[in-house]
């Protein structure tokens, strides 16, 4: 492996790292802002031009309020709550195909950190461990709020985990493969995962607003009957992490939904305009941004819609619901790839 | 309850409440969720209702009773005679003053012979029903469509001659107060009020 490979590598790491940040920090704003223009107000505005700088006063406020700490609450896990909350949401990124290829200097560089060849499964299980997160968090606090929040959470990540890996794998058998470059790969131009799979689709956006813990899920953090949820305890930038990993989680998910359904970085008649290959890659990095700003709003737009679920029909309509559907899918893509397919 | 009785219905928008059984394609609740996200995007064009206040102020009522002002007479002198008629009416009590006698060279500062060397109002205490202008005797006291600004500290609030008392260059202009009722009134000029 030479140096430039290696360099190349850790450049990408760190713009991805900044992007995701930097990504959650302004959509804190973004969904104040259509959250104000959904109920017909205006929206933060007074920090900066269109309140641009108010995720930097958040930001501050945040870390300038009192560190607290329940009494009786479990140190360790109480840190690392939190800490393992951003540090999963942060590590997902790693194997989402951001673009294509460059070509600098005769050599070829691939936007992705990683190409993983079992890039699914890994963030599958990047995402499982979220709720270790969320769990520890709440039962650290020493508060019943908190952990009855972190075990609806639990339940719930669990539940829907279920259907949205089954919807996974109808993707998986089409394309033959767990990676996410050759996923993403085989949607060529329109030729996207969303016409083949629409009910996969829309089980697998479901389950994304519930792992992410959106409303209408948003049991775990209820204010309304859980004050807060699995972060009841938690005050000042530990808060801040919670809230801000909620925001990355949005972000990873619609780039998984826009990389396993929508084509990913591909956009219609890439080869057709006659670009040169750079100008291909680096349209469709802005093809797959807009497609991902385009599901953050989605989650939005959903939250300031809908109501939140009860408890039984969360579980009932996980479990019940969804998970027929996503098998059903399952089984006929299999039989129809068996028949046709071969 | 009498069950013949019609319903009324104020808003023509209420709709009977059926727990008939859902169709399949209701159960799947997906047309209604679209629905509902329609509505809420379509919100996302209406006109802001929100009044962005200290750049944008809301149109009030004519005669809106904001912030008193303590009136000077054409001759710029205080019409304000420190008769306590305003602090004895004033449900609230939020009105105190005290009382002096004018001396010699203070003729053009004061109308008559006595004004109030010192008249407060605490704002926080105010609840702005005018009653006081209604008391006056001497058309000394509105109140006007200027709001009480808000303050961080309480006894910012009480408000003495220095904000009161209107500036001679800068009139505050109270004719808007001055209802048909009112003008009909001091028409009157048996009226003790009017002399």
């Amino acid at each position: 492996m030479d140096i430039h490979f290696i360099l190349y590598k850790l450049i990408l790491a760190a713009a991805i790292l900044l992007l995701s940040l930097v990504i959650a920090m302004y959509a804190t704003l973004f969904e104040r802002k259509i959250a104000g223009f959904f109920q017909d107000r205006l929206g933060p505005n007074r920090a900066g031009t269109f309140g641009l700088l108010q995720p930097v006063a958040d930001g501050v406020k945040l870390f300038f309020k009192e560190e607290f700490m329940p009494a009786n609450a479990d140190k360790v896990l109480y840190i690392l709550g939190p800490s393992l909350t951003m540090l999963v949401a942060l590590l997902a990124s790693a194997v989402i195909p951001w673009g294509g290829t460059l070509m600098i200097g005769g050599h070829e560089y691939a936007l992705q950190v990683a190409d993983v060849n079992i890039g699914v499964l890994y963030v599958f299980a990047v995402i499982s461990i979220g709720v270790y997160g969320v769990m520890i968090g709440g039962w650290a606090s020493n508060n019943k709020y908190a952990l009855m929040g972190a075990v609806r959470a639990a339940s719930q990540m669990i539940s829907y985990e279920l259907a949205m890996s089954m919807s996974i794998v109808t993707i998986v058998m089409t394309s033959g493969s767990l990676s996410l470059n050759d996923i993403v790969a085989q949607q060529h131009g329109m030729n996207w995962n969303v016409f083949t799979q629409p009910i996969g689709f829309v089980v697998f956006l479901i389950c994304a607003f519930a792992e992410t813990n959106r409303s209408p899920f948003d049991l775990p953090e209820c204010e309304t009957e859980l004050i807060g949820g699995y972060h009841t305890e938690y005050s000042s930038m530990k808060l801040g992490f919670y809230l801000f990993a909620e925001y990355i989680n949005i972000f990873i998910s619609s780039a998984m939904i826009s990389s396993l359904y929508f084509g990913g970085y591909n956009f219609p008649f890439m080869n057709d305009l006659g670009l040169s290959h750079n100008m291909v890659t680096i349209l469709g990095t802005v093809a797959l941004f807009a497609k991902i700003s385009f599901f953050g709003f989605v989650f939005m737009w959903v939250r300031w819609t809908l109501p939140r679920f009860r408890y039984d029909q969360l579980m009932r309509f996980g479990w019940k619901g969804l998970m027929p559907w996503a098998m059903a899918n399952m089984i006929l893509t299999g039989f129809f790839h068996l028949l046709f397919k071969k | 309850m009498n069950q013949d009785s019609t319903k009324i219905s104020l808003t023509n928008r209420s709709k009977v409440v059926s727990n008939k059984k859902m169709t399949l394609l209701e159960r799947f609740y997906l047309p209604a969720i679209f629905k509902g996200m329609f509505i809420t995007f379509s919100h996302f064009f209406k006109k802001e209702v929100t009044i962005q206040y200290p750049e944008e102020k809301r149109k009030f009522s004519d005669i809106y009773r904001g912030l008193h002002v303590l009136k000077l007479d054409d001759e710029g002198r205080e019409r304000c005679t420190a008769c306590g008629l305003c602090a004895l009416s004033c449900p609230a009590e939020a009105i105190t003053m005290i009382a002096a006698e004018r001396k010699e060279d203070e003729k053009d500062l004061y109308r008559e012979e006595k004004y109030a060397a010192v008249y407060e109002i605490n704002m926080l205490r105010c609840i702005f029903c005018g009653d006081c202008e209604s008391a006056c005797p001497k058309e000394a006291i509105f109140l006007t469509d200027r709001l009480v600004p808000s303050e961080y500290k309480r006894d910012k609030f009480i408000y003495g001659k220095d904000v009161l008392v209107e500036k001679k260059d800068a009139r505050v202009d109270v004719s808007k107060r001055q209802t048909p009722e009112v003008l009909e009134f001091k028409k009157d000029k048996s009226k003790l009020h009017n002399k």
